[in-house]
């Protein structure tokens, strides 16, 4: 692109939304960024306040504004807070994806969001190759957990890595397709990438439990990435592409609902697809919207269309201790935190408990986490210490990347506490042949 | 001194991380909540002690940089906009509650404390700290002394001012200033934290705050009464206070306010109503039911429609969360909210309100008006967009107009939002020339090279 007045003129179409931010200044009380860095130009004010000075000019470097805009973690906690409505996500994504076009992607990056991302074949090459190999730089770190604690410390950053799976979900048996039962109805299964790639468990529990109830799942392996990485480092090309392969995978295809156990997926598909499809064909974008509003969120899926309730009959002995944490992207972007817990409490072996502040963020942010590894890491910290406090033996949480962010944090720290999705929790229960399982069973 | 060779100063004193100098960096300090331009300040610091704030201070006065400490910027009059070039100082990382003394009931914190973590750890010792401004979950405490906080709860327990029982402050020379303290009495020396709360950073530099607590009510009663007439709301808002009953608080909404808040909310607000008052008393258990009961009585003889008492904390949280959400509906509904600040005498409010509606007509905007009727402090928000160059004209004419009916009431320009830069140049029509040239003879021997916050209150 490379034309600044293109750039002013991509910023200008988003004036509108810039100028409803009052400068009330309020989402200094909820942004955990500003939380741990106490700078302006880390907080949504500021951040819009960039975007209007370099839409006028006013500021010279867009490179330090694209900076200030990644010290974000999307989290969207700012938008559900803010008295004027104003849609910050949007204006973030949107001045990201005008940004990066204008100072091109640096090279690392495009080559892992075109190459690795856009083509799934060498992304699963790739990836399987990793996976092979990566006993030979990791070693076992704490078993509750399962996750690997990497010799090359100082190359990963001291992060406590999840395995990648040795078979990706899409791999396993599991990953089949369903007949619904008389008067049950049919999913398409979003599994996504962190699901596929290093929980294939919950993908797993996520078909138990289909299976139970007798519901019918399409889960076609041609499915490829939501997008948000790519479009969270501004790559818009990569995420309509990617927007658009999936659309060919699902669209016209015969499913009520589609599911995905993770909530950032959901998010994107039911929200950021639809507002950030403009530059997509109209056939494919009336498809994008029809398939938005038939996502839902897994856990909402099974309350809402399956009926699974909390159980009636507690089990009488002792019963495990689980806590739950809210992913930004189920609670303040969907509205979704009553029915994981319902999802849990249908395991009649599982009490709930409470951590101090269950919707805080626990600082994952995709590429936020990895660009600023020490700020993620304050931020999950006070997680790990809310999760610890609760005196839980297990923390649910209904998105992969939180469960992996606060996998990460609770093994650095030593904790006994196992991290796991709440549909897992559930599934459990049907494992156990345990009575009473909420829920009517057909 | 050149800014370059000051910077390099501030990094020796301050860790380099402490000093900000990227122009991105820089940008975010150059506005606050006020509608006002913009102005780019040179450099911005963040000492993380005392001790650096007063150096800080001494190190721009000897280069003759102005200097304007920052809280969380959310005042709504500019007091936070800096000079172009100068320094931004911000409070942010003094943030430490130093004591809260639960037998002589006061507490000590440092100025860049949040307001609503401070009410919170009071609280949770068994006391009160009743200023609440609407913006507590962010504004700093320093920011609340400097500016005079208000709040919802001013008719009954007062101001920010009526809490402050001391400050520590630095002068120009990073000097530290001591004045009043622990006590209840105090006349030691000149009353020189009164010279202080409100004084938008022109006279001194905040370091420690000595703030008085109180015992927490036992009982509250709130209720939501509903008006055909706005008079007659504005009436019983006269009544109640003449039947000497003090409600914690006493809020007022129109009929624009009102639909803009249901519209947005959906808490079932009555949209035909001309005007709500949202009343709460508090106190011991016994008083709040009789006071309540007068109140409601009152509200009905002077023509209340309908009268909704609030029966459980859950009721209680409804009535308030429809007037918190107030500012919130109507900024929704237009780009630029211009959120004014003129207050009367509380006998003045149904003149008040009245000539509201005739500025809003004559000049063609959307004003809607809530706010702490109790008090005579109004917020007629003018509802607009800045980027309309003709209506604009028409929103700063209605401003003018606005003053000058509260000034011709018997009222005040501003009742908690600061002068600012915005107010100075209106300064004189309600004071005289003469006030305005002894705070700035005040000023020059305080300041005398004019570096602390110029321009703001009294112009330069
Ligand atoms: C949504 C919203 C609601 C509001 N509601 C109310 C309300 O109900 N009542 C009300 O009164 N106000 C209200 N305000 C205005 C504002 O929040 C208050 O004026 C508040 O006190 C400002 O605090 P701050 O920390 O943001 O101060 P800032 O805006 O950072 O600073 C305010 C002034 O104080 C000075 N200052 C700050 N710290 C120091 C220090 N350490 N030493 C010397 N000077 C200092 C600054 O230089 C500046 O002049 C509201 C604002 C918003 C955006
Ligand atoms: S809360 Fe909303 S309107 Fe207020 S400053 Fe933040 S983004 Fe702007
Ligand atoms: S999305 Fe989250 S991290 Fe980003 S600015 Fe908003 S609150 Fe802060």
């Amino acid at each position: 692109m490379g034309d600044v007045k293109e750039l002013l003129r991509l910023l200008g179409e988003i004036d509108d939304s810039l100028v409803s931010c009052m400068r009330c200044g309020m989402c200094q009380a909820v942004c955990p960024v500003y939380a741990e860095t106490g700078l302006e130009a880390h907080v949504a004010r500021g951040k819009i306040a960039l975007l209007e000075g370099l839409s006028h000019e006013a500021l010279k470097d867009p490179q330090a504004v694209m900076d200030r805009l990644d010290m974000c973690l999307l989290c969207g906690s700012c938008a559900a807070g803010c008295p004027s409505g104003v849609k910050v996500l949007d204006i973030f994504l949107k001045a990201k994806a005008f940004l990066a076009g204008y100072l091109g992607l640096p090279p690392a990056q495009k080559a892992i969001l075109r190459g690795l991302l856009a083509h799934r074949k060498v992304f699963d090459s790739v990836l399987a190759v990793a996976s092979k190999f990566q006993g030979l730089v990791t070693k076992p770190a704490n078993e509750v957990i399962g996750s690997s604690c990497a010799v090359f410390s100082g190359v990963l950053g001291g992060r406590h890595f999840m395995p990648l799976a040795k078979t990706a979900f899409h791999k396993t048996a599991a990953a089949k397709g369903l007949a619904a039962a008389p008067g049950q109805p049919t999913v398409a299964f979003f599994y996504g990438c962190m699901v596929d790639r290093m929980y294939p468990r919950i993908g797993q529990a996520v078909m138990k439990v289909l299976t139970h109830h007798g519901a019918g799942a399409f889960v076609p392996d041609a499915q490829v990435c939501c997008g948000i990485p790519a479009l969270s480092a501004g790559d818009l090309q990569t995420f309509e592409k990617l927007v658009k392969e999936n659309i060919a995978v699902f669209a016209d295809q015969p499913f009520d609902v589609l599911i995905t156990p993770c909530a950032t997926c959901t998010s994107t598909i039911k929200k950021i697809w639809p507002e950030m499809c403009d530059g997509l064909p109209g056939a494919t974008r009336a498809a994008v919207k029809e398939l938005a509003a038939k996502t839902m969120d897994i856990s909402e899926f099974l309350v809402k269309k399956l009926g699974v309730t909390a159980s009636a009959t507690p089990s009488q002995e002792a019963r495990t201790r689980v806590t739950v944490h809210d992913p930004c992207h189920l609670k303040k972007s969907l509205g979704v935190f009553a029915e994981p817990r319902a999802v849990i409490a249908a395991n009649p072996g599982m009490e709930i408990v409470e951590m101090a502040a269950p919707d805080a963020c626990c600082g994952c942010g995709g590429s936020f986490t990895l660009k600023h590894y020490d700020i993620a890491g304050r931020i999950g910290k006070r997680k790990r210490d809310d999760v610890v406090a609760a005196k839980a033996s297990v923390v649910a949480a209904g998105c992969p990347a939180c469960l992996l962010q606060i996998s990460d944090m609770l093994s650095k720290s030593g904790d006994a506490v196992a991290v796991m999705h709440p549909v897992e929790i559930y599934a459990q229960a049907l494992d156990d042949g345990r009575p009473g399982a909420g829920g009517k069973t057909p | 001194m050149t800014t370059h060779a000051l910077i390099k100063d501030f990094q020796e004193a301050l860790g380099k991380d402490n000093v900000l100098g990227a122009e991105a960096d820089r940008y975010a300090y150059s506005y606050d909540s006020a509608v006002l331009e913009p102005a780019v300040p040179g450099v911005v610091v963040r000492p993380t002690d005392v001790a650096g704030l007063g150096k800080v201070v001494k190190m721009c006065n000897d280069a003759g940089m102005p200097l304007t400490v920052r809280g969380s910027g959310t005042n709504l009059s500019g007091g936070t906009i800096p000079k172009t070039g100068g320094v931004v100082v911000l409070t942010g990382a003094l943030n430490t509650i130093l004591e809260i003394n639960t037998e002589d009931l006061y507490a000590r914190v440092e100025p860049g404390v949040i307001t609503a973590k401070f009410a919170a750890a009071v609280q949770a010792k068994g006391l009160f700290y009743p200023p609440d401004p609407g913006s507590q979950a962010v504004s700093t405490l320093g920011g609340n002394v400097a500016e005079n906080a208000g709040g919802l709860r001013g008719l009954k327990y007062g101001v920010t001012k009526d809490y402050v029982m001391g400050v520590h402050f630095f002068d120009t020379d990073g000097e530290l200033i001591k004045a009043g303290g622990r006590t209840v009495k105090c006349v030691t020396g000149l009353n020189l934290t009164g010279l202080m709360v409100g004084s938008e950073g022109t006279l001194g530099v905040l370091s420690e705050i000595f703030l008085k607590l109180v015992p927490p009510p036992a009982a509250a009663k709130s209720m939501m009464a509903i008006f055909d007439d706005v008079e007659a709301a504005s009436q019983t808002v006269s009544a109640i206070i003449a039947a000497k009953i003090v409600p914690a608080t006493l809020e007022f909404m129109d009929n624009f306010t009102i639909r803009a808040v249901e519209e947005f909310s959906h808490a079932g607000l009555p949209v035909d109503a001309k005007a709500l008052l949202l009343i709460e008393v508090d106190g011991h258990p016994g008083m709040v039911a009789e006071d309540a009961a007068k109140v409601e009585e009152l509200c009905r003889t002077h023509g209340a429609k309908r009268i909704q008492v609030a029966k459980d904390a859950a009721e209680r949280n409804k009535v308030w969360e429809a007037r918190r959400a107030a500012l919130s509906a109507l900024a929704r509904v237009s780009p630029t909210t211009v959120l004014e600040d003129a207050t009367v005498p509380r006998s003045q409010i149904p003149a008040m309100i009245k000539a509201l509606d005739g500025i809003a007509a004559k000049y063609k905007l959307t004003i809607g008006t809530f706010g702490h009727a109790g008090d005579g402090n109004l917020h007629p928000t003018i509802l607009t967009d800045k980027r309309n160059a003709e209506e604009w004209h028409r929103v700063e004419a209605a401003v003018d107009d606005i003053f000058d009916v509260a000034l011709s009431l018997g009222g005040t320009l501003s009742g908690e939002h600061g002068i600012g830069l915005a107010k100075a140049k209106y300064l004189e029509k309600e004071t005289t020339r003469g006030t305005i040239l002894y705070s700035r003879r005040l000023k020059k021997a305080l300041d005398p090279k004019g570096i602390l916050n110029p321009g703001k209150i009294m112009g330069e």
